[in-house]
């Protein structure tokens, strides 16, 4: 049977328009992108992990789900300062639960925007977010900034779906009605398509966005920049009145911006970039996040409105505590400051500098997870995990931090679990039971 | 003058957050008192006596205690937070937040300081002979005020971010630094004797920063106002001649903020 609009759990983008027909042990995908394609044919993949299973003398042994419970629940319980990272690809309830599971035991909850776009993240907290969802900058924006990203390859359907073709209320003709600027260090595919191609030294970002701001304010900017950006102040010059020209412009920004040298700040500036055109300069934009991960907005948005921050919580005094680079998990797995880890949906090994990752290996880590991987691997108990907008119901947050309920098209292929979330469920009830013994 | 000493006692694993140990804490309390001071280990709370062994008491006021810790404390954060008077000596490195949000009184460390020395301090003297990391005397995560009054020195280098947000006292930096000094900053006095990398200034609308050596990357929105030689504020002199700029003009149409670059060590600018 073939289902139509499956929400897509790969990246931001949250494609719902995907088609798929499971029979005879094999999928067929209509509508999604390579990446996407790759995740759908997980759920009749070999490599799936279907058993839980402890690791004993370095070896996996296979136990039944309740040892292996019993087990991760003693792990977190015994654990005087755990990390529990909720990953992004899973629910926003399966890390609702851990937000909670965080705050009972007084240890750190962080989710994949650490290592991501937490720099996007804490600029706007510096800055503010003048913002819209995707449906604005496809009904109204003529101008495209693609800053520091190359969506053609990170999120393949951005320029179709929310970006540069689609037919708007007041963008009829598509791409013919849109401009696409580019600022990127590399000649990428999205630069070949784009009108103009900004390519600055790698790292200038900030001094470019600062010069931009200083030409919008009257002001000639310092010549050194040149040198710095290896862009001419002539062509900054081009890009403002581009931008003065366009009625709506949607900048999009990727990790090139929010994670090179100067993280947060350059976002900080980019946010006073769109501000400072907003109030003064008779025209309108937007600014987005390119949000790599599947449900990586969404831990943001629900840690926000539970807690107050949006990544790095530190519960140890009972309420939740934010400082990115004290309470962040690449700092506190460098600085040997947790003493256990959860992970859930996310290879976090594998995406943490080497001393991190060794450490991380080194304490008791337990993991839930659909596939072996470098996380897997280094985990002390392994909890199999079900694949959200597959086989369970649940919310993601799109990149423009729009809620997506999303409904499975086939079920959890596991007796003892419906999804991540009831598995976080059920491990929170075994540790409570085992902190009210204790 | 009552004098208390702090030995640590062991080697500590999860960082201690130690936000009692300040003359204020300490006043009035006699030995026993302050060992049985509460410390945080993650989401416990232990005795101070767990990873110190202190010897004698505090003075009967802030301005009378002495604290003299005797070893690397570089593992535990918030020590001398919030005082208001008294004296530290750290005979090593601290942790993190080390005179966090202090307001009066002096403290010198004789090693290095792990980041967020001096955060939105408003008095006091806070001295670190070693290096810093980052955020010194800067403003919390997304909050628009830094340090507010008082003196911070550092003799080695410092990171990024240094004085974020700053609108009074001053920093001085005897090495050089690294990126986004003075970020913000709206009044107070930053001198850098070294070098630095990156974004001197940037965003600010007011205050002086001085950098001596040379600066890599300058920040774009600055504008030139000439030379200036042999600079004087108050009790800090900077000799020789300096290129005189105002900024930051991205976030501004008026900015007040002055940066001076060396003269000789930026032939660029």
């Amino acid at each position: 049977m073939v289902v139509k609009n499956v929400v897509c759990p790969v990246c931001g983008g949250s494609c719902e328009d995907i088609q798929v027909e499971l029979k005879d042990n094999s999928i067929t995908v209509k509508n999604a992108c390579k990446m996407g394609n790759g995740k759908f044919q997980e759920v009749v993949s070999e490599h799936r992990i279907k058993d839980p299973m402890i690791k004993k003398d370095g070896k996996f042994v296979k136990v039944s789900w309740e040892e292996a419970l019993d087990k991760a629940a003693e792990i977190l319980a015994n654990s005087r300062r755990p990390l529990l990272f909720m990953g992004s690809e899973t629910s926003c309830e399966a890390q609702e639960v851990g937000l909670h599971m965080g705050e009972y035991l007084g240890g750190v909850v962080d989710s994949n925007a650490t290592i991501c776009h937490g720099p996007t993240c804490m600029g706007i907290q510096e800055a503010g977010l003048p913002t819209s969802t995707c449906g604005v900058a496809i009904n109204r924006s003529d101008l495209n900034i693609y800053w520091g990203t190359n969506p053609l390859a990170s999120m393949p359907r951005h320029m179709s779906k929310y970006g540069l073709f689609p037919r708007g209320y007041w963008t009829k003709r598509g791409r013919f009605d849109r401009k696409v600027i580019t600022v990127d260090p590399r000649k990428t595919d999205t630069a070949v398509a784009s009108d103009l191609h900004i390519q600055l030294q790698p790292n200038s970002d900030y001094e470019l966005l600062n010069a931009l701001l200083t030409i919008l304010n009257g002001k000639t900017p310092h010549h050194s920049v040149e040198q710095v950006t290896g862009i001419a102040i002539s062509v900054m010059e081009e890009m403002v009145d581009m931008m003065l020209e366009a009625k709506f412009g949607s900048i999009n920004v990727g990790l090139g911006a929010g994670s090179s040298f100067g993280k947060h700040r350059n976002i900080e500036m980019a946010l006073n970039l769109v501000k400072e055109l907003n109030n003064n300069h008779g025209t309108k934009f937007r600014i987005g996040a390119l949000r790599g991960h599947c449900n990586v907005a969404g831990f943001n948005q629900i840690a926000t409105y539970l807690y107050g921050y949006p990544f790095a919580l530190d519960f140890a005094r009972g309420y939740a505590r934010y400082n990115p680079g004290e309470t962040s998990c690449v700092d506190l797995l460098r600085e040997k400051d947790v003493d256990a880890a959860l992970v859930l949906g996310a290879d976090l090994v594998g995406h943490t500098p080497a001393d991190s990752a060794k450490y991380l290996c080194q304490i008791p880590m337990v993991c839930i997870d659909i596939a072996p991987g470098p996380t897997p691997s280094g985990a002390d108990v392994l909890l199999p995990g079900v694949i959200d907008a597959f086989e369970c119901d649940g919310t993601f947050y799109r990149l423009d931090n729009v809620p997506v309920y999303f409904e499975p098209f086939t079920d959890s292929p596991f007796d003892f679990t419906k999804s991540n979330e009831d598995t976080m469920k059920q491990l929170f009830a075994k540790v409570k039971e085992l902190k009210e013994k204790a | 003058m009552a004098e208390v000493k702090l030995t640590p006692n062991k080697e500590i694993d999860l960082k201690v957050e130690a936000d009692v140990i300040t003359p204020d804490e300490f006043a009035g309390k006699g030995k026993s008192e302050i060992e049985q001071l509460l410390v945080w280990q993650g989401p416990s709370q232990y005795p101070l006596s767990d990873f110190f062994d202190v010897e004698g008491e505090g003075g009967s006021s802030a301005e009378d205690t002495t604290i003299v810790i005797n070893g690397d404390v570089s593992r535990v954060k918030l020590i001398g937070a919030k005082m208001t008077a008294g004296k530290i000596i750290v005979k090593g490195s601290t942790g993190m937040h080390v005179g966090s949000q202090m307001a009066g009184g002096e403290i010198v460390v004789e090693g290095d300081a792990d980041s967020w020395p001096g955060m939105e301090m408003t008095g006091g003297v806070l001295h670190i002979k070693g290096n810093a990391g980052d955020h010194v005397g800067s403003a919390y995560r997304g909050s628009w005020h830094g340090m507010k009054g008082g003196r911070l020195i550092i003799d080695g280098n410092a990171r990024s971010q240094i004085g974020g947000g700053m609108t009074g006292g001053e920093i001085i930096i005897g090495g050089s630094i690294e990126n986004f000094c003075g970020i913000r900053q709206t009044g107070g006095l930053i001198v850098v004797k070294g070098n630095a990398i990156r974004a001197v200034g940037a965003e600010m609308s007011g205050g002086t920063i001085v950098i001596g050596g040379n600066i890599q990357k300058f920040t774009p929105g600055m504008q030139n106002e000439g030379e200036e030689s042999d600079l004087e504020f108050e009790d800090i002199k900077c000799s020789g001649t300096f290129k005189k700029f105002r900024g930051d003009f991205a976030i501004a149409k008026n900015p007040k903020g002055i940066v001076y670059a060396g003269k000789e060590t930026n032939p660029d600018l």
